[in-house]
């Protein structure tokens, strides 16, 4: 490949491209930071399909447990360990990391800070490269000698290590791989995201002018990029585990198992933090510009969130408290837990001061957001239970352990990827999405994910085990009202699932028959709405200047009620 | 396909070249990933006295030699980043295969150092130490392949004149990779 690198640029120039690119080099080998957004977000979705069969699968499978499921069969226990393990994978690897990490960070650090591409374009191509592979990895586990792993998505040793535990002798390997090549995958394209807002900001953005989103973005990228080094170098030694037969996690030869437990969570709860910050990034966006208020505390936001980061890496042992950790240590991890709901209680204070006093327009994207805001605090809420060591013995490897995080993951990976997607869908390909049939989608999906998950906090209470293949062998939780619960919640994830039909019609529809959008159809101020309805390569006719910060709606004096940031006066 | 470097590329809003910078993110994931390997073996380590026994069938003199051979390779680098920022081009491409060839003696000591501690009966299956000392010098070669390659490449750029600033940004690298090794040889040679 010919490279011209243009170095010492002194006036930018935009370069239209020569002539239309063929198929392959305009959607299959591109560069240009929207199609590689665009490639993240797609195969997330089809990713969320395939996780969200694998819950309806297994939830028929509890609720009429050895009656064949339609569309599946009847369940085996090994299909069934393979179910759960690979439902959370593909949700928090394949499906949130993707669409908030890496196809909001493509799509929106570019335009939001207002320059045409990423620093360096060929590497985030291979970003994205690296994961497809990863996806095709993990689809090819599913189908080898023995079937896709087994030993839930936190792979604890010595299931996850030795296949005569685990009866994947091939599926565990390859998931481990897939894992592992996603990591460099994001790792790639988290250092795109952090140079790439660094440096190439336009002319005038300050520090505090830069959106919110695009900070959380890159808080979350370091934050990625500082938690998963450990577990990078654990899972090599896991796979020398599998493969080679050493014995890193094994107690029978000296190996330690609650290592991994300590690598993994190391690098699991600031993955939580993660995949939130994005979506809480995505909730301020949506929330001033359809309170038509300036976001309140910019700054606070801002100072609680690197809080948050900073604290995420000293709440892991929270998730071991029943691992024969020292109780001592368990206090500690406690009171950082503890801790550091205080900074995202904050956060949320930030967002319900900015609704106050607004002029709220309950678009689909608002509602959404507000969604997420509601949900998301039952899930901080249940957490506290979780953190407090004393608690947590009761209530550990329950469903309300379950519940608890689908509270948070569920808000933040799908709540938030809705509300992004109804905000910036006429920005993406120009033509707006119909409002009745998204407002049809958001009551299904929020009515039916608390059907899904309440009842499951009252069976956790009641004693359910996580990760029990058919509950009719336990009389205790076989009772009939444990089991209607479980009937309950099994027929609202179905119905939830089926209330995507309308998002995905609106979806295609609004795709070639949409109304035409116009650059800036909300009204907002930030950058990405200078730009044309689907932006062109290279972004910006001229590249823009910024002359204020990102929230400045409703000034009084003004005729209009926003004052966009490249607009002089 | 020719490819066309944005915008976004060449602009230096905080001052530091984008590549530098860039560099630097990358050095701090592998930071991580190096300090979560050694973290662990520290772990192990202190709960077994035993290990020092273990450790005392590394050969100190040859790990010894492979410090002094890094560390003049990292000499070299910098002598090449001098000579491509004064444009002396066939000086930086000297000392980048200077560089390369101290990596190419480190790898040599260490392939015989292996050969010998496998003939030894001391395989990656031995026991854990010997797990943890496969795994960790062999993730570091790994990173000095990586480096040999890169640099490579790199001196095909400087003979033709192009990418100067990439010497700096590999010999960046490079340091990391022998400061790498500044931890892994007093843990796995000296410390008995």
């Amino acid at each position: 490949m010919a490279e011209a690198v243009t170095t010492a640029e002194t006036t930018e120039e935009v370069h239209t491209h020569h002539g239309e690119p063929d198929f392959w080099s305009k959607y299959i080998f591109s560069t240009d930071h929207k199609m590689i957004a665009m490639q993240y977000m797609f195969t997330g979705m089809i990713m969320a399909l395939i996780g969200g069969y694998m819950a309806y699968v297994f939830r028929m499978q509890l609720a009429y447990p050895g009656e064949s499921v339609p569309g599946f069969g009847t369940v085996t226990p090994l299909a069934y360990n393979s179910l759960i393990t690979n439902h959370g994978a593909i949700m928090i690897f394949w499906v949130a990391m993707p669409i908030l990490i890496a196809a909001l960070g493509n799509f929106l650090i570019p335009l939001m800070i207002g320059c045409d591409d990423m620093a360096f374009p060929r590497v985030n191509r291979l970003s994205y490269q690296i994961f497809l592979l990863s996806v095709v990895v993990l689809l090819a586990s599913f189908f080898v000698p023995g079937g896709g792993f087994g030993g839930a998505w936190t792979a604890y040793p010595p299931l996850s290590a030795q296949s005569q535990y685990n009866l994947t002798p091939f599926g565990a390997p390859l998931w481990l791989l897939a894992v592992a090549l996603e990591f460099v995958a994001f790792l790639l394209g988290g250092i795109n995201f952090i140079t790439t807002t660094m440096n190439a900001r336009a002319k005038g953005m300050k520090m505090y002018d830069i959106p919110i989103v695009v900070w959380m973005i890159v808080i979350a990228s370091i934050l990625f990029m500082a938690s998963v080094g450990p577990l990078i170098a654990g899972a090599v030694m896991l796979l020398f585990d599998q493969v080679l037969g050493t014995t890193f996690y094994n107690p029978d030869a000296g190996g330690d198992p609650v290592l991994w437990q300590h690598l993994f969570w190391f690098f699991g709860h600031p993955e939580v933090y993660v995949v939130l910050l994005p979506a809480m990034g995505v909730v301020a966006e949506v929330i001033t510009v359809f309170a038509r208020k300036k976001l309140f505390a910019y700054k606070t936001i801002l100072y609680t969130t690197f809080a948050t980061g900073i604290l995420s890496f000293f709440v892991w042992a929270h998730h071991q408290f029943i691992a024969g950790i020292d109780p001592r240590m368990a206090h500690v991890f406690t009171v950082t837990t503890v801790l550091i709901s205080i900074p995202i209680a904050e956060m949320l204070f930030c967002y319900i001061a900015t609704l106050y006093g607004g002029s709220i327009r309950l678009t689909t994207a608002m509602l959404f957001a507000l969604a997420f805001l509601a949900e998301f605090l039952i899930g901080g809420v249940t957490g506290i239970y979780l953190g407090s060591s004393g608690t947590d013995i009761y209530f550990h490897d329950t469903y309300f352990v379950l519940a608890h995080f689908h509270y948070t993951f569920f808000p933040i990976a799908i709540i938030g990827f809705f509300t992004a997607i109804y905000y910036w869908f006429p920005k993406m390909f120009g033509r707006m999405m119909n409002e009745t049939l998204g407002k049809i989608h958001f009551w299904g999906t929020i009515i039916c994910f608390n059907g899904v998950f309440l009842p499951l906090f009252v069976l956790g209470i009641g004693g359910q085990h996580r990760r029990i293949y058919n509950f009719k062998n336990f009389p205790d939780l076989a009772t009939p009202d444990m089991h209607n619960l479980r009937i309950f919640a099994t027929w609202s994830a179905v119905v939830m699932l089926l209330f995507q039909i309308p998002f995905l019609i609106n979806f295609v529809m609004s795709l070639f028959r949409g109304k035409k959008a116009g650059m800036n159809p909300w009204k907002a101020n930030t950058l990405e709405w200078t730009a044309p309805s689907p932006p062109p390569h290279g972004n910006f006719k001229e590249m823009p200047v910024v002359y204020r910060g990102p929230y400045e709606y409703s000034v009084p004096g003004r005729e209009e009620d926003y004052w966009p940031q490249n607009v002089p006066n | 396909m020719s490819f066309q470097a944005p915008i976004a590329t060449s602009r230096s809003a905080t001052g530091i070249p984008t590549g530098r910078l860039a560099v630097w993110w990358v050095v701090v994931s592998e930071i991580v990933i190096f300090g979560g390997l050694i973290a662990c073996y520290i772990m192990f380590r202190l709960r077994h006295p035993e290990w020092g026994e273990y450790a005392s069938h590394t050969s100190t003199p040859a790990g010894a030699l492979n410090t002094f051979v890094l560390l003049t390779s990292s000499l070299a680098i910098v002598l090449a980043h001098q000579a491509a920022e004064a444009r002396d081009l066939t000086k930086a491409f000297r000392y980048i295969w200077c560089t390369i060839g101290g990596g190419g003696v480190f790898l040599l000591v260490k392939s015989y150092e292996w050969t010998t501690e496998i003939s030894h009966g001391y395989t990656l299956f031995a026991n854990n130490f010997w797990s943890f000392y496969y795994t960790a010098t062999g993730l570091h070669g790994l990173h000095v392949i990586a480096g040999m390659v890169i640099m490579g490449i790199i001196s095909i750029g400087v003979r033709k004149g192009e990418h100067l600033p990439r010497v700096e940004y590999i010999g960046i690298y490079w340091h990391f990779v022998d400061i790498v090794w500044l931890f892994l040889f007093p843990l796995f040679y000296i410390a008995k």
